[in-house]
């Protein structure tokens, strides 16, 4: 049975950007255990909108309602490029109070823990992002572009942690030019 | 907090972001001598004003170094997602800050010191003056490096934003060592206290204002 509580809501939202409107009347509602996939061309506000619910960026009209924590995977990296990808993953897991490795390792990365951060390729960074998200235990993902730079199988444990993380009653909000695993979730298209 | 504060030490270490200030600040204390020639007692009288200068400049060093890499790799964006307010990270990071600003700047000024003959009751008030005026260069260093989160090539425009407010932290570091009348180690302590409460809230509302 559904709760009948979404884990996040919006309504009308507006999203303004150096004065250009990019979508506006945005309407949704994500309740536990959905996923729901964001398309659109390339600028028109997928990763906008991402941030909005994030609440790192403020809508330019409309409400967002969020009931639980979120974690964000986009294209800022956000870790210690000095640092090994144990101990920069483990600094985020630090502050989260979690354990990295489980992640690491659904992810494919947990041969590279003692690998410098700098060292590593563009999917190995964006493998190391999702595991953040993973890691972080929150019941809200947004995952911006999460396909970019991910192999064949970079994209089935993308999509197994998604369905494992759904089953466990968690919801994704996803952002995409291009479609992802996420197992047959719905979709809505920004920019049309 | 705590991991915040460590997390700064490391990097300001690690990066070698905090061996820069007291380097240039003991390169100051060297060319001061060439310049002015060596005369022991002119020297002693004018170098602890010249330290004070080098110690203002050596803290505008670290100001393009100490935000905006965080901002720009979107290390600010997760602490925020995690419910880390902005005020509260950048107290963290002046704290980090200055623990690796001022002590390293309070042991360079004892060569330099030394380079500029100065006798040691001198050497005493400067060494209190920069203990007490640290904080304050650290918390402008964080305020301008935020206010200027997202432009490039800064450095200049953090010089002009930063030294006029530098000006009362100079004055009464610099009439510190003259003498004791005058209290000028309270009014120090005074603008020390002011710029270290005030800089985590103009950096708070500048790195958010930053994301927009």
């Amino acid at each position: 049975m559904k709760n009948p509580v979404p884990l996040l809501a919006l309504w009308d939202v507006a999203c303004r950007r150096g004065g250009r409107i990019l979508f506006e009347g945005l309407t949704l509602r994500l309740y536990d255990g959905e996923a729901l996939e964001v398309r659109g061309p390339n600028g028109a506000g997928k990763s906008s909108l991402l941030r909005m619910v994030a609440g790192l960026l403020a809508p330019a009209s409309g409400l967002i309602e969020r009931k639980a924590a979120v974690a964000l995977a986009d294209e800022a990296l956000a870790l210690d490029m000095r640092l090994t990808l144990g101990r920069a993953l483990g600094f985020w897991a630090g502050l989260d109070g979690a354990d990295p490795a489980p992640a690491m390792a659904a992810m494919g990365i947990d041969h590279l823990a003692a690998v410098p951060v700098a060292m590593l390729s563009t999917g190995q960074r964006k493998r190391a992002a999702i595991a953040r998200v993973i890691a972080s235990g929150v019941p809200l993902w947004l995952l911006d572009e999460p396909a970019n730079g991910l192999d064949a199988e970079g994209m089935d444990r993308l999509a197994t942690a998604v369905a494992a993380h759904r089953a466990g009653g968690g919801a994704v909000l996803a952002a995409s030019h291009l479609p992802l695993p996420l197992g047959g979730a719905p979709f809505i298209e920004l920019g049309r | 907090m705590k991991a915040l504060i460590i997390r700064e030490l490391r990097l300001a270490f690690g990066s070698g972001r905090a061996w820069l200030p007291p380097v240039f600040f003991l390169l100051v204390a060297t060319l001061f001598p060439f310049a002015v020639g060596p005369d022991g007692p002119l020297l002693a009288r004018t170098g602890g004003g010249a330290l004070w200068m080098a110690a203002l400049l050596a803290a505008l060093l670290p100001v393009e170094r100490l935000i905006e890499p965080d901002r720009a790799s979107g290390v600010l964006d997760q602490l925020a997602l995690r419910g880390h307010g902005e005020e509260g990270v950048a107290l963290a990071k002046l704290a980090g800050h200055w623990l690796s600003f001022g002590p390293p700047l309070m042991l360079a000024a004892l060569p330099a010191a030394a380079l500029m003959k100065l006798p040691p009751d001198v050497l005493w008030r400067l060494e209190l003056g920069l203990l007490i005026g640290t904080p304050a260069l650290a918390a402008l260093t964080l305020a301008v490096g935020a206010l200027t989160l997202g432009l490039s090539g800064t450095s200049a425009l953090a010089g002009l934003l930063m030294l006029p407010l530098a000006v009362p932290v100079l004055i009464f570091g610099a009439g510190l060592m003259a003498g004791d009348a005058g209290g000028a180690w309270k009014l120090l302590a005074a603008v020390a206290l002011l710029y270290v409460a005030a800089a985590p809230f103009v950096a708070g509302a500048a790195i958010r204002a930053a994301r927009d």
